[in-house]
């Protein structure tokens, strides 16, 4: 197909030019829509040094198998560098059951690490101060939960909370969205969530609470724009609500934090993050009244795009995560995580995970484009795509508002609708070969086998023995005690962490904390859509 | 994106949902008395789950059902899934239109 004919879009759809000129900046206000690193509205990045001053966190997300063998490659991880912790849990964690519960049969420690008591979280952070080394967990439905195990061993090592620093993501929204690993239905889940705002504000003034998603929702299909504009609304259900509780806008925005995917359009991808800053800048000082320059800097953590590497040829996949990541940190990340090579076989090889840190060093030390703040601001291209993903964005977020807001929009579908439509559009896109993708579409060759992490039953045996030894030293009076005053505190409106902290310091287990819930607030079923 | 593209190729489709159980599935196979039954596994839950629906279905004498599978499957765990009785398995990037393909030799062959 010549030039003239075929349509060039970015990979979510939006048209390219032929070319960009200083024509397509006409628009722009310098100072109201761009202004300087460091400047409302961050367009170019929320400190005015960026890299210059610290560089982003180098963050791998790990786990696997039981709590003993994920503490040993956390180890190892700092060891070569990496400068901040991050916990993958398995499914049944996820879900808040035990490892022994009938539905956890054969996914224990099998995509993340099983953690289901205080003892779990002890082993998980043996030997790594928790006053010195910052965690971030990914846990969403039960996260109140693991954050108490936390806070518990924190306090256990001697840790003032108000030193620690962290996240947990605990953004239940894009659960009912994209990833669907919810428990509870939206409102008693919104609750857990205001609850953990709440006590984040009034205990833990340096951990951030909740890690607002996009990437999930990138990874079930959504165009980047959606990404963005489902991101930023759920922000705003979040705000409104924590504002319905009484909290101040001040008093807990500045905590709030982001997560992106850093997928494979490049330009398009630096466009989006800086749209993001934008956007919520204005939302927090028009739409809210922010005083708090804190209040108005979006700070995000980035991913490398999961949904993007191979099976075919996977030493390919090192090539798109670096380039994934180099546009993260062309887009101000504060954070990020760098995918391994073996990402469609097995969770990360020792050997993947070593080259995916490398591949941050490699970027922070070697490239140069740490040396200056934006440095492709001013970009015709650029900054056009910029002011694009914003106004596409903020058409997404303008719907949802007239349809009452996010939790109404899930409702009606409309989110997971605009998802698997762009979903199945793009796929339609790789099978007539429209989108090529090196190595499966095209580009085919035979590959050499890779070495893979293997994860057999053991560790659901190791689980469920500790377990078993764990309830018959514990407490079960004390146990039955802090469950019967979780489950009065949920009826009620009293803040649930406090009587989430007494049930895990008595070594109540996940399961048992989620199930006091459950038979409070009941469980969730989705009405499934095609 | 399964469930759609097999309704576009003019299948009756009845999709479950998530978090289903080895019994929940066949259950729901039984009821719904279909040809084609498809796992999606992403957890790597594989060869404890798979075994189990595989054992379900003889115990309710619906060996003549063919069950594929689709997901993070490694290629030696897929080979000795399939010496057990699993029809297919799809890894990743295996495209729609090959998983559509598959079910309609398949059940053709019945």
């Amino acid at each position: 197909m010549k030039a003239a004919e075929r349509q060039f879009t970015t990979i979510s759809g939006v048209p390219i030019d032929p070319l960009y000129g200083p024509e397509h900046l006409q628009a722009i206000d310098w100072q109201h829509d761009i202004a300087a690193p460091g400047e409302f509205p961050y367009t170019r990045g929320i400190h005015r040094d960026m890299y210059r001053g610290k560089l982003w966190t180098m963050r791998q997300f790990s786990g696997f198998a039981t709590p003993e063998e994920t503490n040993r490659r956390y180890r190892y991880l700092l060891e070569q560098g990496q400068t901040g912790l991050s916990v993958a849990f398995d499914l049944p964690t996820l879900m808040g059951y035990d490892p022994d519960h009938p539905l956890s049969e054969g996914e224990v420690g099998k995509c993340g690490a099983s953690v289901c008591s205080l003892e779990d979280m002890e082993i998980l952070f043996r030997e790594i101060p928790l006053g010195d080394v910052t965690v971030s967990m990914t846990i969403n439905s039960p996260a109140a939960v693991l954050w108490a195990m936390y806070l518990a061993v924190a306090e256990q090592q001697g840790v003032d909370w108000a030193r620690l620093s962290g996240t947990i993501q605990n953004d239940i929204l894009k659960e009912y969205i994209a990833q669907k690993e919810y428990i509870f239905p939206p409102r008693p889940s919104m609750r857990l969530v205001t609850d953990t705002i709440e006590f984040g504000a009034r205990h833990t003034p340096r951990f951030n609470p909740i890690s607002i998603s996009g990437y999930h929702i990138r990874e079930a299909g959504s165009t980047a724009v959606q990404e963005l504009a489902f991101t930023l609304r759920d922000g705003i259900e979040y705000v409104d609500w924590a504002l319905e509780r009484g909290l101040a806008i001040d008093e807990f925005a500045p905590r709030l934090s982001f997560f992106f995917n850093a997928h494979s359009d490049f330009f398009e991808e630096i466009a989006k993050y800086r749209a993001a800053r934008k956007i919520w800048a204005y939302v927090m000082r028009d739409r809210y009244g922010a005083q708090s320059e804190r209040s108005h800097k979006l700070r995000f953590h980035a991913q490398t795009a999961g949904c993007s590497l191979t099976w075919q040829q996977p030493y390919n996949n090192v090539v798109r995560t670096a380039l994934q990541a180099m546009a993260a940190v062309l887009g101000g990340a504060q954070s990020l995580h760098t995918n391994s090579l073996d990402e469609a076989y097995a969770l990360p090889s020792e050997h993947a995970v070593t080259i995916a840190l490398r591949t941050q060093q490699v970027l922070a030390y070697e490239t140069g484009v740490v040396d200056t703040p934006d440095p492709l601001g001013g970009s015709y291209f650029l900054e056009s795509l910029t002011l694009e993903s914003e106004r596409a964005a903020n058409e997404y977020i303008r719907r949802i508002d007239e349809m009452g807001g996010m939790i109404a929009a899930i409702e009606a579908g409309f989110p997971q609708r605009e998802i698997a439509a762009a979903s199945y559009r793009y796929q339609r896109e790789v099978e007539a070969g429209e989108r090529v993708i090196v190595g499966v579409n095209r580009f085919q060759s035979g590959g050499e086998p890779i070495e893979l992490l293997l994860i057999d039953e053991s560790a659901g045996r190791h689980q469920s023995e500790k377990l078993s030894h764990l309830r018959k030293r514990r407490s079960q009076a004390r146990v039955d005690e802090t469950l019967d005053a979780l489950k009065r505190a949920a009826e009620g409106s009293a803040n649930t962490m406090p009587f989430i902290l007494d049930a895990v310091r008595a070594y109540a287990t996940l399961g048992e904390i989620c199930d006091a819930l459950r038979t409070v607030f009941g469980t969730y079923q989705e009405r499934t859509q095609l | 994106m399964i469930a759609r593209a097999l309704r576009d190729a003019g299948m009756e489709v009845i999709y479950t949902g998530l978090r289903q159980t080895p019994e929940m599935i066949v259950n729901a196979a039984l009821q719904e008395d279909v040809q084609v039954i498809g796992l999606s596994i992403l957890s790597g839950a594989h060869n404890a789950i798979v075994p189990r629906v595989l054992e379900l279905l003889h115990e309710n004498k619906m060996d003549d059902v063919k069950l594929i599978i689709g997901g993070i499957v490694p290629d030696e765990d897929a080979e000795e899934l399939k010496k057990q009785g699993v029809a297919a398995v799809f890894q990743p990037g295996a495209s729609l239109d090959s998983i559509v393909q598959f079910i309609r030799g398949a059940v053709a062959a019945q």
